[in-house]
């Protein structure tokens, strides 16, 4: 089998109702997991019997022999989970996935992530985080929630290049105005102004509530073979030209940890040294990419994702996004064209793999014309993180 | 008064940074350093990541730190804190240890006062669990 043909592609995307979190604890993260993966065969047209390999991140609750039971599965041959929290492990799922099927270990591979902040914990509470290896060093001086351990890397940040409070809140904007076209957006239909932005409230300094991703529950799926088995599929395979886990040295659990990344990163994140490889990986540059589906966990961390992954240079995000460059359709970097996790759902990454997917098939919302290729990144501010390059 | 409340959870010491923990006990902040290449890791570590020797020694901080960055907190994340707010997050650097940093508060700094840069000494205060954590107070200056 030649090259080409045993690459790895995307054939099937699928995803349950998004709401505010709480609203689907009836059903819960199984039955969420499950009715994902099965949309998502359903849309590229393959028999649920076919999926021999499950991946997943985050610890996700839905573990492989429960999926496989549930589903019906005759042959599991692959089960992959992703260590660490957080949705840093979005594309290092697709990574292994994609590795899955190239080297034959799997033919058909099912890539969940599952979440329902109201059936366990919520990650924007006290104990939401609380397999952190240094809580020690973070629990009892009250930094207890994700936007407080991120705040003093975006305070860095301004302190180190003047971004302007606009800067932030034309990433929300942007995101929002995208969420206003997509109907499965649990904030679509809800204005907002940058006025509205700049006197929210403030959760944890410099961020305020908008500049903050939501809390969501809700599920997303991909299935993920080989060009040569997507041929006999339903839809138009989407390559995964380079999907992989990384992040810069000496960075640890950095700002989910005790705050000793290297000096000079404190308030550029981590994402240089992965954005080099997957580039590498996938033949391409940033002048290549037609659209972004950037980790959205805070506004702040989106523009130093920017920086990281070469679209302007270390403290110029700012000013990049104020210009209009990421706003859909005339932007020339339209990003997450289906709200992201500010204003579509916090499905931690994967639902941003799913809209990048539909980016290229034609099939977004939001959708940009002849859209070829796609970065997609998952988290920044701890290691590894992962990014995706895909293309039609 | 601790700057906190006593329902925030204090430290749990675990195998690696007991040590750290034990010296808190005894009013005394120190940072651990491979005892063969002499350089400075914190959060403690099992071996270094510099010269990957497993031995280690732990060292005292100098007197002064710098807020290296900070945080104003207006969210109850957690229940103890309702009616409490805001309160301050503070990452204190130690240049001298290689850049060891704390994750801590200022007990006596209004939140309009706090920079980046400003140096702070540390002030000992009780958790929850009646153990010595490390906060910090602004230097005096004469």
């Amino acid at each position: 089998m030649s090259d080409a043909r045993r690459q790895a592609c995307i054939v099937g995307v699928g995803e349950t109702l998004y709401t505010k979190w709480g609203q689907q604890a009836y059903r819960g993260e199984w039955s969420l997991a499950c009715e994902a993966v099965l949309k998502a065969a359903n849309d590229a047209g393959l028999a649920v019997e076919q999926i021999d390999g499950v991946a997943s991140y985050s610890n996700d609750s839905s573990v492989p022999w429960l999926m496989q039971q549930a589903l019906g599965l005759p042959q599991l041959s692959f089960a992959s989970m992703v260590w660490g929290g957080g949705g840093s492990g979005a594309c290092g799922a697709i990574a292994h996935a994609a590795a899955a099927v190239e080297s034959g270990q799997a033919q058909y591979v099912a890539v969940f992530r599952s979440l329902c902040q109201g059936e366990g914990h919520r990650y924007g509470q006290a104990g939401g985080y609380n397999e952190l290896p240094h809580l020690n060093f973070m629990t009892p001086f009250g930094m207890f929630a994700p936007p407080f351990m991120v705040a003093p890397l975006v305070q860095r940040y301004i302190y180190e290049f003047g971004a302007k409070p606009e800067h932030f809140g034309e990433v929300a904007l942007a995101c929002r105005e995208n969420a206003h076209r997509n109907p499965r957006a649990v904030m679509g239909g809800r204005p907002l102004t940058m006025e509205d932005y700049l006197t929210s409230r403030i959760i944890a300094s410099p961020l305020r509530l908008y500049d903050c991703c939501l809390e969501n529950d809700g599920a997303c799926a991909v299935i993920v073979t080989t060009q040569e088995r997507a041929r006999d599929l339903k839809k138009k395979p989407i390559r995964i030209l380079a999907a992989a886990q990384g992040g810069n040295p000496g960075w640890g659990d950095g700002a989910l940890g005790g705050h000793n990344m290297p000096v000079d990163e404190y308030g550029a994140g981590n994402g240089k040294t992965l954005a080099k490889r997957v580039y590498e990986k996938a033949g391409v540059t940033p002048a290549d990419v037609d659209t972004v589906q950037i980790y959205d966990h805070f506004t702040g961390l989106v523009l130093m994702t920017l920086e990281n992954f070469g679209f302007c240079g270390r403290g110029e995000a700012g000013p990049f996004v104020a210009a209009g460059n990421i706003r859909w359709p005339h932007g020339t970097l339209p990003m997450n064209t289906s709200g992201g996790h500010l204003s579509e759902a916090y499905i931690h990454g994967l639902n941003l793999v799913v809209e990048g997917t539909r980016q290229l098939r034609g099939e977004s919302t939001s959708q940009i014309a002849n859209a070829e290729v796609c970065l997609v990144t998952a988290g920044l501010s701890a290691s590894p993180l992962s990014a995706a390059i895909l293309g039609v | 008064m601790a700057y906190l409340p006593e329902e925030i959870p204090g430290p749990q010491p675990t195998t690696e940074d007991r040590p750290f923990w034990d010296y808190c006990q005894q009013r005394e902040l120190r940072f651990q350093r491979c005892a063969a290449c002499r350089r400075f890791r914190h959060p403690p570590t099992p071996v270094c990541p510099h010269c990957r020797s497993f031995d280690s020694e732990w060292i005292a901080a100098p007197e002064t730190g710098e807020v290296f960055s900070f945080s104003i907190v207006h969210h109850p994340a957690h229940p103890a804190m309702k009616g409490k707010l805001p309160y301050n997050l503070v990452v204190v650097d130690f240049p001298a240890c290689d850049h060891a940093r704390l994750v801590s508060n200022l007990v006596d700094v209004p939140p309009e006062e706090i920079r980046i840069g400003m140096p702070v000494t540390v002030v000992w205060e009780t958790a929850g669990n009646g153990m010595l954590v490390p906060r910090f107070k602004k230097k005096e200056t004469l």
